[in-house]
Formats: C-alpha cells, structure tokens, sequence
C-alpha cells in the first residue's frame, strides 16, 4: 500500500491539487463535471457565482507566467473570491527571504488558497505539507515535475470532442524530457482509461525509461502519428533548444514539427492541441495551429471552467 | 403520515396558474423535484417561451458547511430573462433559503419583470421572508419529517419523504 496521498485529506476528498499522479478516476471525473457546469457560465449577463465569496486566492508565481497565472485569476474572480498576484522572482526571494517564510507571512494575512509556480519541482508540496489544514495549495507547474490543471484542462478538452477516454489514441509529441505538463497528461490519460498512449520524440527529449509510465515510444512521426485520435503537442523550450539535445530549430521542425502532410497520418477526424505558448514553424506549423482540427483556443477557454472547478472544490473540502 | 396525491396536486397547481399566464410568462424549474414539477405544467399549461432550469449549487448558503454537490447540472434559461415574468417552480417548499439562491441566480442572468413562486406542498418552517403565489397543498410536517417529489419510469409524480442528513436535499 502506497504511503498517504497529501493531496488527500482523512475522508478522501481533494484538499491539494500537487499532480494528477495517483488521484483516483472518481476525483479526475469529479473535477471534469463540474467544469461542465462552469462553461455555460459565460453566457450569462453576469460572469460570476458566489462560490468563493470572501475568500482569498493568492497566486504566488515564482517563475515567469502570464496566461497559466491569468486562467487562474480570471477562474477565480468568476468565483467572487479576492485576488492577489504576486511575482515573487522579483519581490522578496531577491531580498533572500526563504520559500516558506514567504508562505508564513502570506499566511498570516489570511490567505485561504494558494496557486503556485515554481522552477523547482516539489516546491507546491513544500507549501502543501507546511501550512495550516484549512489552506488549499493548486500546483500551477513546478520544475519538470507536474502541471495538474494543464492536464486537466486538456482531459477536459478531449473528453469535449471524443466522448470517452476508453477507445483512444492519443499521441504526446515533442519535448517530453522537460515537460512537466506532458507527465502530468500521462498519468491523467491513463487513470481515466486511455488504451493507447503514445509519446513521439528524438531520444534526446525523451526521459529514462519513459515507457514505464506506460506509454508507447515513437522517435518517427510516420509511425506515431497513424491512426491517432488525439495529438497533444508539446513547446520546445527556446532555451533548451540549441545545445547537446537539438543540432537546430530548423531540423527539429522537418522530423517532429507538426504539418498538415504529417498530421494526414491521424485519424481523419483527429484534434490538435497544444498547451501554449506555441513557437510556429518550429514545433507546429501555423496551417495546422490556425486549421480546423485544432482546439488550442478551445482549450484556453475550457481552462478557465477547469480552474473554477478545481478552487470551488477545494473551498468546500 | 398522510401525504397527497402528487398527480392531484399538479393538477390544482396548473389550474391556480393558468389565469395569470401572458406572452412574457416563463417557467424555471429548481433542480431535480423542481424540474420534474415544471416540466409537467410546461405540457399542462400554455406557455410560449422555452422552459428553464436552474441548479442552485453554486448559490447555496451553506456551502461552507458541505461542499459542492457530486452532481451539479448546468443551468440553463433559454428565454430572456431580461422582463419576462418569470414563475420559479420547486416541489416543497420549507425554509425558503432554496428560493433565496434561485432568485440570486435568476437576477445573473438579467432583471426580470417579476418573480413568482409555485410549489406543490408548502410545508411551513420559513426561515426567510418568502412566500408561495401558487401552492398545490399547505402542509404542516415536524422539522424531522423530509419531503420530496420523485418520478417514475412512466412520468408520474409522487410524494415521498426521506431521512434528514441524506445526501443532496436537506435544504428545501
């Protein structure tokens, strides 16, 4: 048996989101049904319930983000909670403050839920097992580790298009090594059921050992991409990209950038979808990113319902 | 513990409401007894604008105290709300903090011209200032005594009452 699950608390309910590792299907489809109810919201002449009203939702972003930040922002505004933003990169860490004193002091002002982005993985688990029980800590990406309502918002997104998880292909392109948000995908699709998933990279972007996360390992589009249902691509990190892993943006777009010709491989009625911030010309081509199999705008959209989803139900945990 | 014959009730209920009826009328129904309790006057009645339903979830008072709802259904009000007179359906009626977070819901979508209510049993117990236009029965039940309207396979409704504390509906 596994030790405790700190995302869990004593009756079995959601009190951290860290990763969608070892969540049980009913949470992950818990969290995808009331998304559901949360998207219609927006055609409404007033945006907003009152879920959250009173309650404070700080977003601590250690590490650069404007869309993942302003999703949560945005989510948690149409609950009535109160906002507050602080990018600390360039607050008091620079001031040689340590990670949980920051935690502490924000604690102090009564915050009820914190998002966190980090560089380092585990640090949303630090602050999960540090505070007070009655504070929520949602993992907005930490290091290489995890990106549970990235995931999520892309379960969500799937499940929009194809109905059911359980007759699927669904193929992880690109740069699987540095992505947290690729691992997190892995094990969402697998717990909810996904028969078949595949990862399509070179062997420099792939971690160790990656199949033991119970995927299929492709370094050939041609072969990969056949008969997919699903395409998840990844960013390729520009920071990443010159150097050992890739001789050139150039050659990594002829191999793995997405193309309509390559994407003809899919399954006819195929979806495209692509976590953002995209490099067109390099990890898709923008015939493919701006056709009509892609769901990158979509999924930004559901991301909001996906984010509401996750806070109200943390708050009422 | 007597309880009336639902059928019979709908049929008083419609009868109470048919007079009052204009082009500008709309129906909500509050999820789930509420639904089916509307959906049965939407047939019986003559009512020109589309028939809405409305999951209070999201605007309940104690939220705090039990959390979301496994089951929340969206809402949805296919008709402008924007000066309809608008009839809020629901099977009982009880402390009336059900009809508080419909009506708060109701003015998100817009201002409507008014709103009424109709239940099928007023059992008493208000705990807010609210009241029923339209009741099918008034009814005076101990506080430990639950009611809700269910519905067969084949449509027709019936009253039943269930334990306080189970799951899903102690706030009538």
């Amino acid at each position: 048996m596994i030790s405790h699950n700190p995302q869990l608390n004593q009756h079995g309910e959601l009190q951290h989101l860290l990763t969608t590792e070892g969540l049980p299907v009913s949470i992950l489809l818990k969290i995808l049904d009331t998304a559901e109810s949360f998207v219609g919201m927006t055609e409404r002449e007033v945006k907003k319930v009152p879920l959250l009203r009173g309650k404070s939702v700080f977003n601590l972003f250690f590490e650069p983000s404007t869309r993942t930040r302003t999703t949560f922002e945005i989510a948690a505004k149409r609950l009535s909670a109160d906002v507050l933003n602080l990018n600390i990169a360039s607050s008091s860490q620079s001031k040689g403050e340590t990670l949980l004193d920051t935690v502490d002091n924000l604690s102090a002002m009564h915050a009820d839920m914190f998002v966190v982005r980090h560089s380092q993985s585990g640090a949303a688990h630090l602050i999960a097992r540090h505070v007070r029980p009655e504070i929520h800590v949602i993992n907005a990406g930490d290091g290489r580790h995890a990106h549970p309502t990235q995931a999520l918002l892309d379960m969500f997104t799937i499940r929009h298009y194809k109905q059911d998880f359980r007759n699927l292909r669904v193929a992880i392109v690109g740069d699987v090594l540095h992505s947290r948000v690729a691992r997190s995908q892995i094990h969402a699709l697998t717990t909810l059921g996904v028969p078949e998933v595949r990862v399509i990279a070179p062997k420099t972007l792939l971690p160790a050992r990656v199949e033991r996360l119970g995927v299929h390992v492709f370094h050939d589009m041609k072969q990969g991409l056949k008969d997919v249902d699903v395409l998840l691509m990844l960013r390729l990190q520009n920071e990443r990209m010159l150097g050992a892993s890739l001789p050139s943006a150039e050659e990594y777009f002829k191999y793995y950038g997405l193309t309509q010709e390559k994407l003809a491989l899919a399954r006819p009625d195929a979806i495209v979808m692509h976590p953002g911030p995209m490099n067109r010309g390099i990890e898709i081509d923008s015939a493919v990113a701006d056709g009509k199999q892609s769901v990158i705008l979509p999924q930004v959209t559901f991301g909001i319902a996906v984010r509401m989803a996750v806070m109200s139900i943390l708050a009422g945990n | 513990m007597y309880l009336p014959d639902a059928e019979e009730l709908l049929v008083t209920l419609a009868e109470q409401i048919r007079p009052d009826i204009t082009h500008n009328t709309a129906l909500a129904g509050i999820y789930t007894g509420g639904m089916f309790l509307a959906e049965r006057l939407y047939q019986a009645l003559d009512i020109g604008l589309p028939l809405g339903t409305l999951d209070i979830s999201f605007y309940r008072d104690d939220f705090n105290q039990i959390g979301l709802h496994p089951q929340i259904k969206p809402s949805d009000i296919p008709f402008e709300v924007e000066g309809s007179h608008i009839i809020l359906v629901d099977d009982v009626l009880y402390t009336g903090r059900t009809v508080r977070a419909a009506i708060n819901e109701l003015f998100d979508y817009g201002r409507p011209a008014s709103i009424r209510l109709a239940v099928l049993v007023d059992r008493g117990g208000r705990e807010l200032p609210v009241a029923a236009q339209y009741a099918g029965a008034v009814l005076d039940l101990p506080a430990s005594k639950m009611l809700a309207l269910d519905r067969d396979g084949d449509g027709k409704l019936s009253l039943s009452f269930y334990e306080k504390g189970l799951p899903g509906n102690d706030q009538s």
